[in-house]
C-alpha cells in the first residue's frame, strides 16, 4: 500500500503578522501559528487519496519543538502520523538546506507520493517542494489544481498555467505542489482530535535522517537573508474624480501633457 | 463561568464552535433568505463525527451523553437555529431506536446515523394531535408479516430530507394512549410520500413537511419495542431531547448578546458609544445573567440525565421552559439594544428573534412544559417526597 508524505510548515497567521523594522525580520512573538494555508490543501489532497485507496499519510515538518502542534492538527484532520525534523543543526536554513533535510526524512519514510503546498505564506519562495524532488531524483509537478487519477505506479493531474492548464502524467514516486483551487480543506473530526492528542510524534535530527550536519541549517545554506524590508511606495499616484466623461477628459489631457499620447 | 468541562468536552465544544464560526455564520443569512436546507453543513458535521456524539461506541459512535450533545447544540445555535434544529431533530428521531430499539434495529440503523450517512426525523404531531398526543389518527394494522400504515403527520422537522423516520401510529384504537406504537419507516417505502414543505417565520434553513402514509407496508420487525408502547416511547424520547431545545435557547441567546454587545460598543449617540449608557448596560446585564442561569439549568439537567436518573421529566421540562423563555426575551432585547439596525436583515439579530420563537412552541409548548412540571410536583407531593 502506498505511503504519502505531506510536507507542511508552521507559519505565523498572516492576518496578525508584523515586521520589526530595525532587524527586518518577522515578529513572531505573540502571533498565533497556523499550518501554512497552501499546505492545508496538500493535506486534504492526501486524505482524499487515502479515502479512495487506503494509502497511509505521514505529515512532516522541519521546525522548532513547538511545530509539533501543527503535526497534531494535521493528524486531527485524518493523517496517520507525524514526523518532526528538529534540532539545533537545522536552525537558520535556507530553502536548499531545508529541502535537504526534508528529502532525508522522506527517504527514511519511503513515500511513493509527496505533496507540498505551492509555497509558504511567510517566505513565499515556492522552492522547497521542487528542490526536495531534485534531491530525491524524482519528477515533480507544480501548481496542481486537480488530481485526475492516481494509482500505485502513476499520477495524472491538471497543472494550473497562466492561461488554462496542462494535463501532466508522471511515474511514481513523484512530488506535487498544490494550489488553492485543488480542494477545500476539511475541518478536524472528533475522533481525529482524540487520536492527535494521543499520537506519538517522531522527532528526527540530522543523525536520524542520515544527512551530514554540514549540509543543513545555517552551515548548509548558500543564501543568507541580508535584509527584509517593506518597499517604499513609489508615489506619484492620482485618483481621478467626477463623471466618467470628466475623468476620461482629465486622463487624456494629462497623458498628452506628459507626452504619452 | 467555568463549568469544569473535561478535556474531551472542551474539544467537542471548540470543534462545534469552529464549525459554527467557519461554516455556518458565512451562509446563515442566505440559507434563511432562500429557505435552503443546510446540506453542506450536515456533511461537515458528519465528517467531524458530531452525528455520532451520543451513540454508543459499539454502534460506531463516540459513546457520549446528553451533556456533550447539549454543548454541540449550543455552539451551533449561537450561529443559526435553523442549522441546529436540523442537527438536534436528528437526535430526536434517533432516541426511539437508541432507547427502545432491539439489538437488530440498533445494528441496522445506528452506525449509519452515527456516521451522518442517514438523517433521521421523528413523526408524532398530526392535524388533530399536537399537545394532545392522544389525538393521533394515523393507524398501523398488522397484516401477516407487515404493518400497513395510513394517515398524515404534519410539521415534521427534517421531513423529506431524512432517510429514516420514527413514527407513532395507533395499533389499537380501543386502548387510547395505550394503543399507540412506534415504528421505523424508511424513505422510499411504497405508500410513503411527503406533503408540502412549510413556509415558516424562522428556522427557515430547516425543512418542515408532512409525512403521508397511504397503505404503506413496512416489515413487522420495524415495530419499536412492543405494540402499545408508542406513547411511552414518545414521552421518554421527548424527556431526552427537550434539554437539547434548552441548549438551543442558551445558544441563540448567547449569540444575540454577542451581537448586541459588539454593536453597543461601536454605535455612537450623544457623543458616546451607547454601551456607556446605563439604560443599555442594565439591559445587557439582565440578558447575560438570565442566559447564564439558563445555561446552568440546562447543563445541570443534561448531567442529571447522563447520571442514569430514572425520572428526568421534570428536570428536562424545566430546562426547556426556562432556557427558551429566556431566549425569546434576550433575542427581543438584543433587537431593542440595536434599535433600527437590529430590525434590519443586514444584522443577524432579527433572524435570531424570529428563530427563537419556535423554541417556545416545538417539542411541547412552554404551557405544556408547565403542565408537565406541575404534574411532577403533584406526583412527588402525593408520594410524600
Amino acid at each position: 500500500m502506498m505511503r504519502i508524505a505531506v510536507c507542511i510548515k508552521q507559519v505565523p497567521d498572516t492576518a496578525e503578522v508584523k515586521i520589526n523594522h530595525e532587524t527586518g525580520t518577522l515578529v513572531r512573538e505573540g502571533v498565533p501559528s497556523i499550518i501554512n494555508p497552501y499546505d492545508m490543501h496538500a493535506i486534504e489532497a492526501a486524505l482524499q487519496i487515502k479515502e479512495k485507496t487506503g494509502a497511509g499519510v505521514t505529515v512532516l515538518t522541519m521546525g522548532p519543538p513547538q511545530a509539533e502542534s501543527a503535526l497534531r492538527d494535521a493528524i486531527s484532520m485524518g493523517a496517520d502520523e507525524g514526523v518532526l525534523v528538529t534540532g539545533r543543526e537545522f536552525a537558520g536554513g535556507d530553502t536548499l538546506a531545508t529541502s535537504q533535510a526534508l528529502a532525508g526524512a522522506i527517504s527514511r519514510i519511503g513515500a511513493g507520493l509527496i505533496i507540498c503546498g505551492k509555497q509558504a505564506i511567510d517566505g513565499d519562495t515556492a522552492q522547497v517542494g521542487p528542490e526536495i524532488a531534485q534531491f530525491l531524483d524524482m519528477p515533480h509537478i507544480s501548481y496542481v489544481r486537480k488530481i485526475i487519477e492516481v494509482n500505485d505506479s502513476l499520477i495524472r493531474v491538471e497543472r494550473l498555467m497562466d492561461e488554462g492548464y496542462d494535463v501532466v502524467e508522471a511515474d511514481l514516486p513523484a512530488l506535487l505542489t498544490v494550489v488553492r483551487e485543488l480542494n477545500q480543506p476539511r475541518l478536524p473530526s472528533l475522533k481525529g482530535k482524540m487520536a492527535a492528542k494521543k499520537a506519538e510524534i517522531a522527532k528526527w535530527g540530522a543523525a536520524e535522517i542520515g544527512v551530514s550536519p554540514e549540509k543543513v541549517g545555517f552551515n548548509g545554506s548558500p543564501t543568507q537573508v541580508k535584509r527584509i524590508f517593506t518597499p517604499e511606495p513609489k508615489g506619484g499616484r492620482k485618483t481621478l474624480e467626477g463623471t466618467l466623461e470628466e475623468q476620461l477628459e482629465t486622463l487624456i489631457n494629462e497623458l498628452v501633457e506628459k507626452k504619452c499620447l | 463561568m467555568d463549568y469544569f468541562l473535561t478535556e474531551e468536552q472542551a474539544m467537542i465544544r471548540d470543534l462545534a464552535g469552529q464549525i459554527a464560526a467557519e461554516k455556518v455564520v458565512p451562509v446563515r443569512e442566505e440559507l434563511d433568505e432562500k429557505e435552503e436546507f443546510p446540506r453542506e453543513i450536515m456533511k461537515v458535521l458528519a465528517q467531524s463525527d458530531l452525528f455520532g456524539l451520543f451513540i454508543p461506541e459499539e454502534y460506531g459512535g463516540l459513546g457520549k451523553g446528553s451533556f456533550e450533545l447539549v454543548l454541540a447544540v449550543e455552539e451551533l445555535s449561537k450561529a443559526c437555529l435553523g442549522v441546529s434544529t436540523t442537527y438536534a431533530a436528528n437526535a430526536l428521531g434517533t432516541y426511539p431506536i437508541l432507547l427502545f430499539g432491539s439489538d437488530e434495529q440498533k445494528k441496522k440503523y445506528l452506525p449509519d446515523i452515527a456516521a451522518g450517512k442517514r438523517l433521521v426525523a421523528f413523526g408524532l404531531t398530526e392535524a388533530n394531535a399536537g399537545s394532545d398526543a392522544g389525538g393521533i389518527q394515523t393507524t398501523a394494522r398488522l397484516e401477516g408479516s407487515e404493518y400497513v400504515l395510513n394517515g398524515t403527520k404534519q410539521w415534521i422537522t427534517n421531513g423529506g430530507e431524512a432517510e429514516v423516520y420514527t413514527v407513532i401510529a395507533i395499533t389499537d384504537k380501543a386502548k387510547g394512549a395505550r394503543g399507540a406504537s412506534a415504528f421505523i419507516v424508511e424513505k422510499g417505502t411504497p405508500g410513503f410520500s411527503f406533503g408540502k414543505k412549510e413556509k415558516k417565520m424562522g428556522i427557515r434553513a430547516s425543512s418542515t413537511s408532512e409525512l403521508v402514509f397511504e397503505d404503506c407496508r413496512i416489515p413487522r420487525e420495524n415495530l419499536i419495542a412492543r405494540e402499545g408502547m408508542g406513547f411511552i416511547v414518545a414521552m421518554k424520547t421527548l424527556d431526552s431531547s427537550r434539554v437539547g431545545v434548552g441548549a438551543q435557547g442558551v445558544g441563540v441567546a448567547q449569540g444575540a448578546i454577542d451581537e448586541a454587545l459588539k454593536f453597543a460598543r461601536q454605535r455612537v449617540q450623544f457623543g458616546h458609544p451607547i454601551v456607556g449608557f446605563q439604560a443599555i448596560q442594565h439591559m445587557l446585564a439582565d440578558m447575560a445573567t438570565e442566559t447564564e442561569a439558563a445555561r446552568a439549568l440546562v447543563y445541570a439537567a443534561a448531567r442529571f440525565i447522563d447520571s442514569g436518573a430514572k425520572d428526568v421529566t421534570k428536570a428536562s421540562a424545566m430546562a426547556k421552559l426556562f432556557a427558551t423563555d429566556v431566549a425569546m426575551k434576550v433575542t427581543t432585547n438584543a433587537v431593542q439594544v440595536m434599535g433600527g439596525s437590529g430590525y434590519m436583515r443586514e444584522y443577524p439579530v432579527e433572524k435570531m428573534m424570529r428563530d427563537a420563537k419556535i423554541l417556545q412552541i416545538y417539542e411541547g409548548t412552554n404551557q405544556i412544559q408547565r403542565n408537565v412540571i406541575a404534574q411532577s410536583l403533584i406526583k412527588e407531593a402525593a408520594k410524600g417526597k
